[in-house]
């Protein structure tokens, strides 16, 4: 080892799964999980079958319902007929090729990146993909995890191979400890402000320094999930005992000897000492505040005690306009305080922030205005991300706290982070939302939405609009 | 996938950057188990007035009637952010754009449109704010040469103007020969093999 050039984690990721690097080829790179759902396998299947192909490992693909799916029944056609189409389709398609699912009412069901990792399926050392971009989340555990294309989808089917032309490394490194009340939210909004949203094009990321190891694996997940919301393939972080301790035990984890010998074999995985990254970005934990989104990309974000930009405030004349056309369309003026933006909707939920510790986080603040109830105009909704955070919620009572407030308590799925069902934004609504993606129209035509942590969407659904908890 | 080799095509410049694939096909069009029926809603949002897509917005430049035929999409920078959905490209595609041009591209949007055959061309800034001066009122016919690189136009004194770009080696070679890349990687079978055994347990 001793004259071995220092490597990233992503160069031992990539190395430990090259199964051929050929001159004037992509390099190939092995896939040991694919998780897939119901919106973006359908063409991949019936591409298999047109060509009369096989899926070659269907024990390392896992299915789930999550995109379309109705948050108010289980009934596999109460979200209309298109999306009954693809979840029938999903069902017969599994069954065809032999594919284990996750379909309605499953106790396993629940959006990829929420149940991908608490039941095991998520493992450090591992390449796992699934036809979403949020699949960076799994990189929390030392995985590389990244989004791909039905294409890919249907590449990773029939050879559980993909073609990836290497990326640049970036290591992003939060020094110090973040204040009380700042979550992981927080911190990579802070992060996606500071590089802009495609400050990470072409990079695999990896984050570390103390902010980030302090962090749970749920939180890792939070920060991990957003990585593709500045431009990056995937992100990733260390895997150390925080890591070993979240995957023991878990059911499709592995158990006794080979789990030892996996955790020897993840240990190393870590970037060496001397690595050597393309770019370096620093920030320091104690600088962070809670964040709000003011525009229609996750980079306009600004702290929760500041106020929504004019275009006058950026050099560059791409940005300018860019922030012209979001203040436009999401009605807002240069100036205005952030904690003076009224909403009349709120979302909890999402890949991003719908685990336990996020309703948990989410329900600690309600109870912190003491019996004061959702204010009149807002409609706040809350989406557990799997029916496990679900059942586990209803077992602590977060339920209970969450609809004797005056919250809608739903059922699992990706709900109004996308609206592919009927949980829609009218035109004009200004919602409080602790997903991913504030783009125009993401919410439904016309929306406008503000990503937030929970804490911070719990805290707008009580008064109607943000607050600095902190003050 | 068909072939790419040369395309002459007229440009039509969408001014606008960090546009998503929200943006290019709307969730709502995404419930579909089939791979057509997805152009008539490209950019259904800036496309129409309405959300049931009825009413023509006259003022979106691809609405222009000197834009009807235009096959070469002229973007801004980081064309393609956001979700993974190949339904994306598969919009482009059907309404009839072959060629993208962009100062830069999200990585997922980028390889999906090389893996259904449309040519996503990386130019410089500069560049690409040049030929957003030459593209207005439908002046813009550009010929791009896949095979040698490089994309040009004649100008209004007859002079030729060429920009050229690159691709990595395999992509070039996967769009200019239709390559079916899951049957290109089949006949690695042995070597995913050889992979699997040596792998240990746990994976
Ligand atoms: S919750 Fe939202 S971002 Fe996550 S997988 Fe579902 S639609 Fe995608």
């Amino acid at each position: 080892m001793s004259n071995a050039t220092p490597k990233t984690m992503y160069e031992k990721l990539w190395q430990t799964h090259l199964v051929e690097e050929k001159a004037g080829e992509t390099p190939l790179l092995y896939v040991d999980r694919h998780l897939i759902h119901e919106v973006t396998s359908p063409q991949a299947f019936a591409n298999l079958r047109f060509h009369n192909r096989q899926v070659r490992h269907p024990e390392r693909t896992i299915a789930t319902m999550d995109h379309n799916i109705s948050t108010r029944s289980i009934k596999i056609d109460a979200a209309g007929e298109g999306a009954a189409n693809q979840l029938r389709a999903l069902e017969k398609n599994c069954k065809e090729f032999g594919i284990q699912l996750f379909g309605m009412g499953h106790k396993n069901q629940g959006i990829a990146h929420v149940m991908g990792p608490e039941l095991g399926l998520t493992l450090p050392g591992t390449i796992i993909v699934c036809g979403d971009s949020h699949t960076a989340t799994h990189g929390a555990f030392g995985a590389l995890a990244f989004g791909i294309g039905t294409s890919e989808v249907e590449h990773v089917f029939a050879t559980q191979t993909l073609r990836q032309n290497k990326a640049k490394t970036m290591k992003i490194q939060v020094n110090g400890h973040v204040g009380a009340g700042i979550s992981a939210k927080d911190i990579i909004l802070a992060i996606i402000g500071k590089t802009g949203s495609a400050g990470a094009t072409g990079y695999v990321v990896e984050y570390c320094g103390e902010a980030i190891e302090a962090l749970s694996m749920e939180e890792r997940m939070t920060v991990c999930n957003m990585s593709i919301e500045f431009g990056a393939k995937a992100g990733l972080i260390a895997p150390d005992q925080t890591t070993f301790d979240y995957v023991k035990g878990k059911e499709y984890a592995p158990k006794g000897e080979v789990f030892e010998q996996a955790v020897i074999d993840w240990k190393n995985l870590r970037s060496d000492a001397d690595a050597v990254f393309d770019t370096v970005i620093t920030l320091e934990a104690k600088d962070i505040k809670a964040q709000v989104t003011w525009g229609t990309n996750p980079g306009q974000v600004v702290s929760v005690d500041g106020s929504v930009p004019s275009p006058d405030n950026f050099s560059d004349p791409v940005e300018q306009e860019s922030c012209k056309q979001a203040l436009e369309y999401m009605d807002l003026k240069a100036g205005t305080k952030i904690t003076d933006i009224q909403v009349n909707k709120v979302f909890i939920g999402s890949c991003t922030n719908s685990r336990i510790e996020d309703l948990r986080a989410a329900a600690s603040i309600v109870q912190r205005y003491q019996g004061q109830k959702v204010v009149a105009n807002v409609d706040a909704i809350i989406v557990p991300g799997s029916y496990r955070v679900k059942e586990q919620a209803e077992k602590e009572g977060l339920d209970k706290v969450f609809t004797d407030a005056g919250f809608e308590w739903r059922l699992p799925g990706c709900s109004m982070c996308l609206g592919m069902n009927d949980d829609v934004l009218g035109a004009g609504d200004r919602c409080a939302s602790t997903s991913n993606r504030n783009f125009e129209g993401r919410q439904g035509r016309g929306s406008r939405t503000h990503l937030v942590s929970p804490e911070m969407a719990a805290a707008a659904a009580i008064t109607g609009h943000f607050v600095d908890l902190n003050a | 996938m068909e072939k790419f080799n040369t395309h002459t095509g007229l440009v039509v410049p969408l001014d606008i950057a960090n546009v998503d694939t929200d943006q290019i096909i709307p969730k709502q069009f995404l419930q579909k188990t089939e791979r057509v029926g997805f152009g008539v809603h490209l950019f259904h949002e800036r496309r129409y007035l309405d959300h049931e897509g009825t009413q023509v917005n006259p003022d979106f430049v691809m609405n222009k009637p000197e834009y009807k035929d235009a096959s070469i999409l002229l973007a801004r920078e980081n064309f393609g952010c956001g979700s993974s959905r190949e339904h994306a490209p598969w919009a482009i595609e059907e309404y009839g754009f072959k060629v993208i041009i962009a100062p830069s591209f999200a990585d997922i949007f980028y390889g999906n449109c090389i893996n259904i055959g449309i040519l996503p061309i990386q130019l410089t800034e500069a560049e690409v704010e040049e030929l957003f001066q030459l593209a207005p009122n439908a002046q813009l016919t550009l010929k791009v040469d896949l095979p040698n690189n490089k994309v040009s136009c004649v100008l209004a004194d007859n002079s030729v103007k060429e920009y050229a770009f690159s691709l990595s080696e395999f992509q070039q070679y996967s769009l200019e020969n239709g390559v079916d890349s899951v049957g290109w990687t089949l006949n690695k079978l042995d070597k995913i093999k050889a992979f699997e055994e040596q792998m240990p347990a746990w994976q």
